[in-house]
């Protein structure tokens, strides 16, 4: 199953725990399917159902720009992390 | 050679836009003449912080040659929003106010009011007549100053991020997070976390260290010319990074539908995350609603470094751990950035790459970002990187000497790989860190002998990312056989030409049969800022894709007219074929018509950020002690590209990016007077390198292919002004045994330092 | 309230230009906003980069140093002028061969930099070039290439000469 690893604001709403597996094929269903378990936890991470603004979703150490439709794989991992640019 | 398949990808072709360039005739925002054209000059504040208790522009309005003027009053007051400005997220009442200051302002060279007239001349004179009534505030000047509860506040209603939620605590510091890797504790006051790991460790090396706020530098000012049409549509000439990123601020601050505003991106002079953010793009556009004339607006150098840019001032604590055997055990930075007027978020950068090049089993790091009463931050090549490779780098060069290890060996032996994971959380992407530090290590440089008094070598490595991020493309064939590319990427240094090669790699073209356009934002489709070193890669991928669907069309018209299937139809080396019979891509090309019509093939990617791009720096200085001049004796930079395009523009950037980082090493600063008023807004006394400051610089492309990239491409605009500092300061510390912990590196500070060791 | 505009009559690109101007217009604004001449780059406004340089009576000169009425009776040579017909000028083929340019702002200052010092010196050392280009910033480049885009230049000059 993949990997969610969680930012520290979040750890709070899983008891601690900062990184859970869960099944799904996109970072969308990831998200859906963990917030069953964990309320509250869509509702950090999404905004209108996009993700918020300044977070991106890195998954296996790519940054991608699909945000929620990014397609996972079982042995992936997703984080979520900081928008980044450059100069 | 084997590992060079490519008939086009790694040859140096004279770039597209070359002849216009060398003759004057390439056109920069500056350059813009419309018929009836009038010139705007903007008004600005002489404090650093300041109430505006009263705005009265009367006389302005009635000086002859002027005909409009505008304050903050003139923007509209949409609801307030997060808005999306490429470099991070900003409430869009923040990015209005620094447009144009509504009842404060924040910094000296705020914009306070702008008047369009006959000339510029004119302009100024009647500016000049604008009265402003003040009520000085005390300003808030130092990073550490302005952390504190008592301290002036810059924004009243600012509240602290702190871990991604909005808090109650009111203050200068925008946001606070955390980075956390391995096993951590309590710290012994309660109040963070430590990383464990400082108890293995034989040395344990804690500095402090500071930078100071520096500017992007780039040649070409500021500038804008806008027409607001009478059809109610905006127009606007300008030297942006993005066209389609401007043209959406530009929206957002003027409050319309984005369809309303088209961006003719310029000729850009020189930008460097500089020219990503809008300054007089949306004075400009009301002006010229209110005179119905085109209005253009160039910035004086004094407003560029008072009033754009410039890039964050920090102060920056690091402590690491290190084994007898050489890893390092446990590393905690505390680090602190000055956004200026506004937050930027450019720490969190700082973090996300400060330890990035190595393999740290236990780590936290903490990050603030702290509003000053300094011109509002914007990036600058590899934002926040430098100032952290400064710190990390100059403790890493430490750790290695007390372990009595080379300082290569020492990094190789921590350096990060495919996998290992990065601080704020993702595990590295395949990644050519080893290979750079091994070329380092096997550079003659590096081997060569370095004799002589008060001489040392000193070397640094260099972590950026490479975004990835949207980008269209759009490639028309010729029926004589050539091609003409649009795309939407802003050309600052060359990828028209390193996005054409790509292009013609695949379609069997010559370089100079690929004719590239930049286009507006109403002639191609969206495409996003060229930052991030992800032009050549992104871009370049959405041509490689263009390229192919070409091919693809064409194998149909091949098919037509062979009677064949198109599957049955090979292309290769600018050949279509079938059995025995074959085409030329040109043959072909001149039968378009009587097949179907145009071909025009489309690319729109957005693809995932690449592993990201290390670069090392091997620096030799000998140092004067009597004066503590640093002469700079010999420079070699080193990078990963992933797979380098075109090598001369990929040495371009790579000579560039250590220029800038040799400029930040040992002159740039801005200097402040006591009541906050930038002291060197000058070109003469903001000391930017010349050709005497620098070395020829020497350079080594590393190719570790990006496996995912069609052709292995890494961006290469950014990381290598990484190292260069760190490697200068190091190198230093080599020739006469101090180190300073201050950027610049100022001959006086060096001075000092010699003499407080004599006593 | 009109000003006063003097009326200049000078030589520009071996054409005879004439135009009017205020007193206090710099030749820069003169060239770029009379004459239509923008390839002369306003980077600083007071002498301190170098992209505004044009060559006048033979002499290299930062044009937004020099008043516009100070051009009567002088020639003056801007990027505009440099090329040959169709061709170009071997210093701009060699800043292009060997990638001396980036962003290309101070190109045509640089340009003309090294066409002055071409004419004064015409095989100069490293140090002799980097002495003097250095009253031209170039942010982009680090110089290296641009350094060896005039010893090019240099180079193919004189073998013209022979």
């Amino acid at each position: 199953m993949p990997i969610v690893f969680l930012p520290p604001p979040l750890l709070a709403l899983t008891g601690g725990r900062a990184s859970l597996e869960v099944e799904g094929a996109t970072v969308g269903e990831l998200i859906e399917n963990l917030d069953r378990t964990w309320p509250g936890l869509r509702d950090r991470l999404l905004d209108g159902g996009r993700l918020r603004p300044h977070i991106r979703v890195a998954v296996d150490g790519r940054i991608s720009p699909m945000g929620l439709f990014e397609k996972v794989s079982p042995a992936s991992e997703v984080h979520f992390v900081t928008a980044v640019s450059g100069g | 050679m084997s590992d060079r398949p490519y008939e086009v990808i790694g040859t140096r072709p004279v770039r597209h836009d070359g002849a216009d360039k060398v003759t004057g005739r390439a056109k920069f925002g500056a350059d813009v003449r419309l018929p009836g054209m009038v010139y705007g000059y903007v008004l600005r504040s002489p404090h650093a912080h300041a109430r505006i208790r009263r705005l009265d522009t009367t006389r302005a309005e009635q000086f002859p040659g002027v005909l409009a003027v505008v304050t903050a009053a003139d923007l509209p007051e949409s609801p307030d929003r997060p808005v999306d400005l490429v470099e991070g997220t900003l409430p869009l009442r923040y990015v209005r106010a620094n447009v144009l200051a509504r009842d404060k302002v924040l910094y000296k060279g705020h914009a306070v009011a702008a008047v369009a007239a006959v000339n510029r001349h004119v302009a100024e004179e009647a500016a000049s007549l604008i009265e402003v009534d003040y009520e000085p505030l005390p300003a808030v000047l130092d990073v550490l100053g302005a952390m504190r509860e008592d301290a002036p506040r810059v924004h009243e209603d600012l509240r602290m991020r702190e871990f991604g939620e909005t808090t109650e605590r009111a203050g200068n510091i925008a946001e606070h997070f955390r980075f956390v890797l391995g096993e951590v504790e309590p710290s012994p006051t309660g109040e963070g976390l430590v990383p464990k790991g400082f108890a293995d460790a034989d040395v344990i090396v804690e500095r402090e260290f500071r930078t100071a706020m520096v500017h992007q530098g780039y040649l070409e000012p500021q500038n804008a010319t806008a027409l607001w049409n009478q059809d109610g549509r905006v127009y606007v000439w300008t030297s942006t990074q993005g066209a389609f990123s401007a043209r959406e601020a530009i929206a957002w601050v003027l409050d319309l539908p984005v369809s309303r505003v088209c961006v003719y991106p310029m000729e850009v002079g020189g930008a460097f995350g500089g020219k990503i953010r809008i300054y007089l793009e949306p004075v400009a556009a009301l002006l010229s609603r209110k005179c119905g004339r085109p209005v253009q607006i160039v910035m004086p150098r004094r407003d560029v470094f008072e009033a754009t840019g410039p890039t964050p001032g920090t102060v920056i604590r690091v402590k690491m751990g290190a084994r007898k055997d050489g890893r390092i055990s446990a590393a905690q930075v505390w680090m602190a950035y000055e956004t200026g007027a506004f937050p930027s978020g450019q720490c969190a950068f700082g973090a996300m790459c400060i330890l990035a090049p190595y393999d740290i089993p236990n780590l936290v790091i903490d990050g603030y970002d702290v509003v000053v009463n300094k011109p509002s931050t914007a990036p600058y090549r590899a934002p926040g990187a430098t100032q952290a490779a400064f710190a990390a780098e100059s403790v890493v060069d430490e750790l290695a000497e007390k372990l009595g290890m080379d300082p290569i060996e020492f990094r190789l032996k921590n350096a990060a790989r495919e996998g290992t994971r990065r601080a704020d959380g993702p595990k590295h992407a395949r990644i050519g860190c080893v290979e750079v530090l091994e070329a380092m290590r096997n550079h003659p440089h590096y081997r060569a002998p370095l004799e002589g008094q008060n001489r040392g070598r000193g070397v640094a490595l260099g972590y950026w990312f490479n975004i990835g991020w949207y980008s269209a493309c759009t490639i028309s064939v010729n029926p004589d056989g050539t091609v003409n590319l649009v795309e939407g990427s802003v050309d600052l240094s060359g990828t028209r030409t390193s996005i054409a090669m790509q292009a013609a790699e695949v379609l069997g073209l010559r370089p100079d049969q690929v004719h590239p356009v930049v286009a507006d934002t109403d002639s191609i489709g969206p495409t996003a800022v060229t930052g991030g070193s992800r032009t050549t890669y992104a871009t370049g991928w959405a041509a490689y894709e263009a390229a192919h669907d070409v091919i693809r069309q064409m194998k149909q018209r091949a098919a037509m007219i062979w009677d064949v299937e198109p599957a049955a139809i090979s292309f290769e080396r600018g050949v279509f074929r079938t059995g025995e019979r074959t085409m030329t891509f040109a043959e072909l090309a001149a039968r378009l018509e009587e097949t179907g019509g145009p071909v025009i093939g489309r690319g729109a990617v957005n693809p995932a950020s690449a592993g990201g791009s290390f670069a090392g720096a091997i620096a030799d200085v000998e140092v004067d002690p009597g004066t503590g001049k640093v002469r700079l004796l010999r420079f070699t930079s080193l990078q990963d590209a992933g797979r380098a395009v075109h090598p001369t523009a990929v040495e371009g950037q790579m000579q560039g990016g250590s220029a800038q980082g040799i400029g930040w090493a040992l002159f740039e600063e801005y200097a402040w007077t006591a009541e906050g008023a930038m002291a060197n807004s000058s070109l003469l006394d903001y000391r930017e390198p010349t050709a005497l400051d620098v070395p020829p610089i020497e350079t080594v492309i590393v190719e570790v292919p990006d496996p995912e990239h069609p052709f292995g491409v890494r961006g290469v605009g950014e990381a290598n002004i990484v190292p260069p500092p760190a490697a200068i300061a190091n190198a230093v510390y080599r020739a006469v045994g101090v180190r300073l912990r201050q950027l610049p590196l100022k001959a006086s500070a060096l001075v000092d330092a010699l003499r407080a060791r004599e006593n | 309230m009109r000003r006063a505009m003097v009326r200049v009559q000078t030589t520009v690109n071996g054409q005879p230009a004439e135009f009017l101007c205020e007193p206090r217009q710099s030749l820069l604004e003169c060239l770029r906003d009379i004459l239509g001449l923008t390839g002369t780059k306003e980077g600083c406004n007071d002498g301190n980069c170098g992209a505004c340089a044009v060559i006048m009576d033979g002499r290299l000169v930062n044009s937004c140093l020099v008043l516009g009425v100070e051009a009567e009776g002088r020639t003056i040579l801007t990027i505009e002028g440099l090329a040959r017909g169709s061709e170009l000028h071997p210093i701009q083929r060699a800043f292009l061969e060997q990638g001396a340019v980036q962003c290309g702002f101070c190109t045509p200052g640089l340009i003309l930099a090294t066409k002055a010092l071409l004419d004064r010196i015409a095989d100069p050392s490293e140090a002799e070039i980097r002495r003097w280009l250095a009253n031209h910033l170039c942010r982009c480049t680090g110089y290296d290439k641009v350094v060896r885009a005039v010893r090019q230049a240099a180079a193919e000059l004189k073998e013209a000469c022979r």
